[in-house]
């Protein structure tokens, strides 16, 4: 997802019993589905999971303007430049939301913006990957987002009070990302043949990448365990990825669009598509490191930082001028 | 470079009503801090107004005096209108 195989730091799941007083009661809160607020006391594992998950979905907010902004300039009419505008803008928004609600957990904001340039935190596998033609722009709406809002829904739930306030927040936003790519590609596709296999190579390209978002599976995962028992997480990611193709599936077929899966069938017995084996050892690569545009996206983000010094600064110092010169006139 | 200060960012959703929290931005100064607030929070006619103000000047009670603070009210219950039974014949008060 967003955020994807997030290290709690646990080894196994402890029962009851063997957790101290505070931590008891710190878990019949949330068993109870009291929110945890920031100055409430909590496990150091919670928090520092927390500050991972929320600073790793920060980051693939930030991020995922890259490819999207890669087309902002080449937009092909300025009703669908103003739109990408705002969806590029609502991205940054969302990124903010959820940086504001890590900090409440004690990390700052420029640790956080260094652990994303030297490498230590992650984002998303997804935004890895090349924004070729403008139909991509339509495939990024319409799965990646409407991947996101699979995972996001049920993190309006979650236990921690910051982060489930930020993402009632963006979920409000996310239905306009998710609608204006499948308008695109419908565009597209009643188009001439040419555009309508655009918007077909953009499938082909982003469908196996959209399905790795949700990351390995994990049900037997004692991370995925425990980040359940703390209500961090409330679905299996195998879970999330079966809703996210059945619903996408029907969608694909209304715009005359193949799925790149040989496997892909309906179950009528289980009541869902069955689909083919994911390349994990893709997934992998990209994670560490390896995928299309790592580098060049780090590069960006690190560029855009280091660029935006002199405006950081200027900014402060024109602030601490003002306040010196205030209580000057104030003292006189 | 240090981090520009922390804001809390509160918006009157309608004319009438209170201005509520709705998280907080980065600015090096109040004016700064209301153009972020602005972006950040009010896209789609969130807002008719915005309040901002530093996040260090906030005195927050702490969760451990929860009980002390809060306990004493709850066995106030003749605090509510709904303790006192209103006679039948007596129809609306």
């Amino acid at each position: 997802m967003y955020a994807q195989m997030v290290d709690t730091g646990a080894s196994r799941l402890r029962s009851r019993e063997e957790m101290d007083a505070d931590e008891q009661a710190f878990q019949a809160r949330i068993d109870d589905g009291q929110k945890i607020e920031a100055q409430d006391w909590m496990p150091e594992g919670y928090r520092r999971t927390l500050v991972r998950q929320i600073s790793q979905h920060a980051h693939s907010e930030i991020v995922g303007m890259l490819p999207e902004g890669n087309w902002i300039t080449r937009a092909p009419s300025l009703k669908r430049k103003a739109i990408l505008l705002a969806k590029v803008q609502d991205e940054a928004g969302h990124g903010l939301y959820l940086y504001s609600a890590a900090e409440t957990l004690g990390v700052s904001r420029e640790q956080l913006v260094d652990d994303l340039h030297t490498g230590r935190a992650k984002y998303s596998s997804i935004f890895n990957y090349p924004t070729l033609t403008w139909a991509d722009i339509g495939a990024i709406g319409w799965l990646v987002d409407g991947a996101a809002i699979m995972n996001q829904i049920p993190l309006c739930r979650c236990s921690y009070g910051p982060y489930s306030r930020a993402m009632v927040r963006v979920c409000k936003e996310e239905s306009f990302h998710q609608r204006q790519g499948y308008d695109l590609l419908l565009a597209l596709c009643r188009g001439s043949e040419e555009q309508k296999a655009m918007a077909q190579d953009a499938l082909e390209r982003w469908w196996w990448p959209a399905l790795m978002m949700f990351g390995p599976p994990d049900a037997d995962s004692v991370h995925s365990a425990q980040s359940q028992a703390w209500k961090i997480k409330l679905l299996s990611n195998d879970e999330l990825r079966q809703k996210f193709v059945d619903q996408t599936v029907p969608q694909a077929e209304y715009l005359g669009l193949r799925v790149p899966d040989a496997d892909l069938r309906w179950n009528t017995e289980r009541g869902h598509y069955d689909f083919g084996a994911i390349d994990w050892s893709e997934f992998h690569a990209v994670l560490k490191g390896n995928g299309p545009c790592n580098r060049e996206r780090l590069q960006a983000r690190r560029e855009a930082w280091a660029e935006g010094e002199w405006v950081r600064a200027a900014a402060l110092a024109y602030a601490d001028k003002h306040a010196a010169a205030e209580r000057h006139s104030q003292a006189a | 470079m240090k981090d520009w200060p922390l804001w809390e960012v509160f918006i009157r959703s309608q004319h009438g009503l209170a201005h509520k929290h709705v998280g907080s931005v980065h600015a090096p100064d109040a004016a700064l801090a209301l153009k972020n607030a602005r972006d950040v929070y009010t896209r789609r006619n969130e807002g008719v107004s915005i309040w901002v103000v530093p996040s260090a000047a906030i005195t927050a009670s702490a969760p451990d005096d929860k009980a002390a603070l809060f306990e004493p009210a709850q066995d106030k219950i003749y605090r509510h209108p709904t303790f006192f039974p209103v006679p039948e014949e007596v129809k609306h008060m």
